[in-house]
């Protein structure tokens, strides 16, 4: 009894601090926010929010909500993080493969690249690709087309229109792919291990996923085609493209900063993760007659991975918060619009800044969790 | 002789109490801001970052320009000296902010008085030291000269947190007109992206339109349109709730106003206490006690006139002097067309 007591004190006395913290600060702006004139609510968020926003992914202008501009945000936000997550992995790897490579130059190339772009503040990066980038790019009347079709001007990449009929049977016979190739995974699994036989996976999974969209082409009556970004004067030296779909500059500035910068944090974690797996495992998997390719894909990286992924997530979720840079740069993302133009409109600072405090939390939780999961399962698992 | 003890001690009690309610009244009567602001020994005053003609910091840090003067007016007035003002620069986000949270006094910073700000937001206007429009800027190569020229999926590069996105969606609708808003924090990413050809147009109050082409690498290249599609009247703003620091603030700019009215300059301010107007006496405080019902001594406009020059010295040296807008339009008293008109003081 006494022994319980003595743990329970303290904790409670903890929670009596962060209890009264809490309601100290909430007392306190209430009452300032009341001598003020100011009202608290969220009321606001039906308003018509009536400003424009540049870059949505959903139908949006200014006779929607504030609640609608508050997604918009988030998903601009959340577009800029996936893209941003994705092409930091597959980059991060590929250069901390290569800081280990016995290659001279690709070596010192990698590490170069790390120790530059990991030691320039992410912020001065995002001004680097958005003005000097930007300004060395050409006019929309002046651009080049590449391959006849992508035109990269300063007012963002024209890329050509996907204008599909019969979608459906496209996505379809893509799903049908992907569950094809997850069943002969398992199957070659099996095989594998109750014959010792390898099938050849991958060729085949490159195959049904080129295969059957190609069926849905020639038997599925699907039809491709393209538009192509067209040029339209708007006046005697201006110019934009029209039709197709174009990428504003700054989610591409934002990208690119955000990518290469998060990559050079993740190339190190995988080199480390690498690093930490004894050399006896590679000499051993060697000794018994594995390609060096299967060395790193069967021995060595399921051991890696249990290094890098706790070290990864966080760099996942620093690219998540760090993308609310856009703001510098006019990029729409959640702290533009709504911690930004919203909260100007409206003079809800509390509301919007808790609510946008609560949306970067769920996000990182979110990825949290997933990442953890992730973690569990290629944990080593006692049989 | 103890029961007289006993009563004594009550009466020094009540009198006691009673002193303490009528120094608090008084106390009170003085303004909470205007305290500190006298024990701190400066204004605190909240500005741009950066707009030419209103408040811009040169390499030394010294802030002039007419948003800046409206502070020093204030500090004059209830410090005795013009360069005791502590400036906050603030992007449009930060600035209502800054006031309502108390980290500055005074917010003048070519801010759009508007109904909602006015009664929603916890802040009072006290005046307008600018009146303006929004307008448009465009390359002078488009061939573009009218608003009537613009087609659809022009963009417009503009700053986030104003009413200038607001007004530019009102008028391009009205139009019919699709468009791509840019909206920046910071005005100088603004024009850093007007300039390198990231937007067809740019769009924000013609007096900061005039201000922010000296900034551009040719400002020649660039004509500001003739259209002005909104009606903007900047001014001073104060947090609500202290009646006598909005009074200050208030009447040091109207000062500014009817010093130029009468033909007060910073130069002939001393010999003007001699003058036969008793509006002009008063102004320079050798008639009337106008100083007392703010809590400041009598010489308070006085010291404005001779230390910041009236609203006519401040536009010259810091607008017409400086190329911006060397002509004053709506800006002008309204003895000379204009629609400057302050209330008299007295």
């Amino acid at each position: 009894m006494n022994f319980k007591l003595k743990d329970i004190v303290p904790q409670l006395i903890t929670v009596l601090a962060v209890v009264l913290v809490f309601g100290f600060f909430t007392y306190n702006a209430q009452i300032n926010m009341e001598n003020r004139g100011i009202d608290f609510g969220y009321g606001f968020l039906s308003q018509e929010s009536s400003f424009d926003v540049q870059f949505s992914l959903i139908e949006y202008d200014g006779s929607h909500s504030y609640f609608r501009a508050y997604l918009v945000g988030l998903l601009n936000t959340i577009l800029v993080s996936v893209i941003g997550i994705i092409i930091a992995t597959i980059l991060g790897v590929i250069v901390g493969i290569a800081r280990l490579s016995p290659n001279y130059l690709i070596n010192k190339f990698a590490a170069f690249y790390v120790e530059f772009f990991r030691n320039i503040p992410l912020l001065l990066q995002i001004f680097f690709w958005y003005f000097a980038a930007l300004r060395a790019l050409p006019l929309p009347q002046d651009a080049e087309a590449m391959f006849g079709v992508f035109f990269l001007t300063i007012k963002g990449l024209y890329v050509p229109a996907f204008i599909w009929q019969n979608f459906n049977i496209f996505f379809y016979s893509i799903i049908a792919a992907i569950i094809a190739i997850i069943v002969i995974r398992a199957h070659a699994k099996k095989v594998q291990e109750n014959q010792g036989k390898q099938i050849p996976v991958f060729l085949i999974s490159i195959g049904l996923i080129f295969i059957l969209p190609l069926l849905s082409f020639l038997i599925g009556g699907v039809r491709l085609s393209f538009e192509v970004p067209v040029l339209k004067q708007l006046a005697t030296t201006s110019f934009i493209y029209e039709g197709g779909v174009s990428l504003p500059p700054e989610l591409i500035a934002l990208t690119l900063s955000l990518s290469l910068y998060t990559a050079t944090f993740i190339a190190e974690c995988v080199r480390a993760g690498i690093q930490g797996v004894g050399k006896g495992q590679k000499e051993a998997a060697a000794s018994i007659g594995l390609t060096p390719n299967q060395v790193l894909k069967l021995v060595i990286m399921p051991q890696a991975l249990r290094i890098i992924i706790p070290p990864t997530t966080n760099q996942y979720l620093n690219l998540t918060k760090n993308s609310s840079l856009a703001a510098a740069i006019a990029y729409p993302d959640l702290v533009l619009v709504f911690a930004g133009t919203a909260l100007m409109q409206t003079g809800k600072a509390i509301e919007i800044v808790s609510i946008t405090m609560f949306t970067y939390l769920t996000l990182s939780i979110s990825i949290s969790i997933l990442m953890n999961w992730y973690n569990k399962k290629i944990a080593i698992q006692e049989k | 002789m103890f029961k007289y003890l006993k009563q004594l001690t009550s009466l020094v009690a009540m009198v006691a109490v009673l002193f303490t309610f009528t120094t608090e009244s008084m106390a009170a009567k003085k303004s909470k801001t205007l305290k500190n602001t006298q024990k701190k020994g400066f204004v605190r005053c909240g500005v741009s970052q950066g707009l030419p003609g209103f408040s811009n910091a040169d390499a030394a840090g010294n802030w002039t320009g007419v948003d800046v003067d409206v502070c020093r007016a204030v500090a004059a007035a209830v410090l005795g000296d013009a360069n005791k003002v502590k400036f906050t620069p603030l992007s449009a986000k930060e600035r209502f902010t800054a006031l309502t949270s108390g980290e500055i006094d005074i917010l003048s910073r070519n801010t759009t008085w508007t109904l909602s700000r006015d009664a929603d937001i916890g802040l009072t206007f006290v005046g307008v030291n600018f009146y303006d429009g929004q307008g448009f800027m465009v390359r002078k190569s488009s061939g573009i000269t009218s608003t009537s020229q613009f087609k659809n999926g022009i963009s417009a590069c503009t700053n986030i947190g104003t009413t200038t996105e607001l007004n530019m969606r009102d008028f391009f609708n009205s139009k019919g007109i699709s468009y791509e808003p840019v909206a920046f924090e910071k005005a100088d990413e603004v024009v850093a992206a007007y300039d390198a050809g990231r937007c067809d147009t740019y769009t924000t109050d013609k007096s900061g339109l005039a201000a922010q082409r000296t900034k551009m690498k040719n400002p020649d290249e660039h004509i500001v349109l003739p259209e002005t599609i909104s009606k903007e009247p900047l001014g001073p703003v104060v947090r609500q709730g202290d009646a006598v620091w909005e009074d200050i603030v208030r009447w040091s700019l109207n000062t500014m106003i009817e010093a130029e009215e009468y033909g007060i300059t910073s130069a002939n301010a001393d010999m003007m206490k001699t003058s036969d107007n008793p509006a002009i006496k008063r102004l320079v405080g050798a008639e009337g006690e106008l100083g007392a019902a703010f809590g400041l001594d009598n010489d308070w406009s006085l010291r404005i006139i001779k230390q910041v020059g009236n609203y006519g010295e401040s536009y010259k040296r810091n607008i017409a002097d400086t190329g911006i807008l060397p002509d004053r339009g709506p800006n002008q008293l309204w003895t000379k067309g204009g629609i400057l008109y302050v209330p008299p003081a007295r």
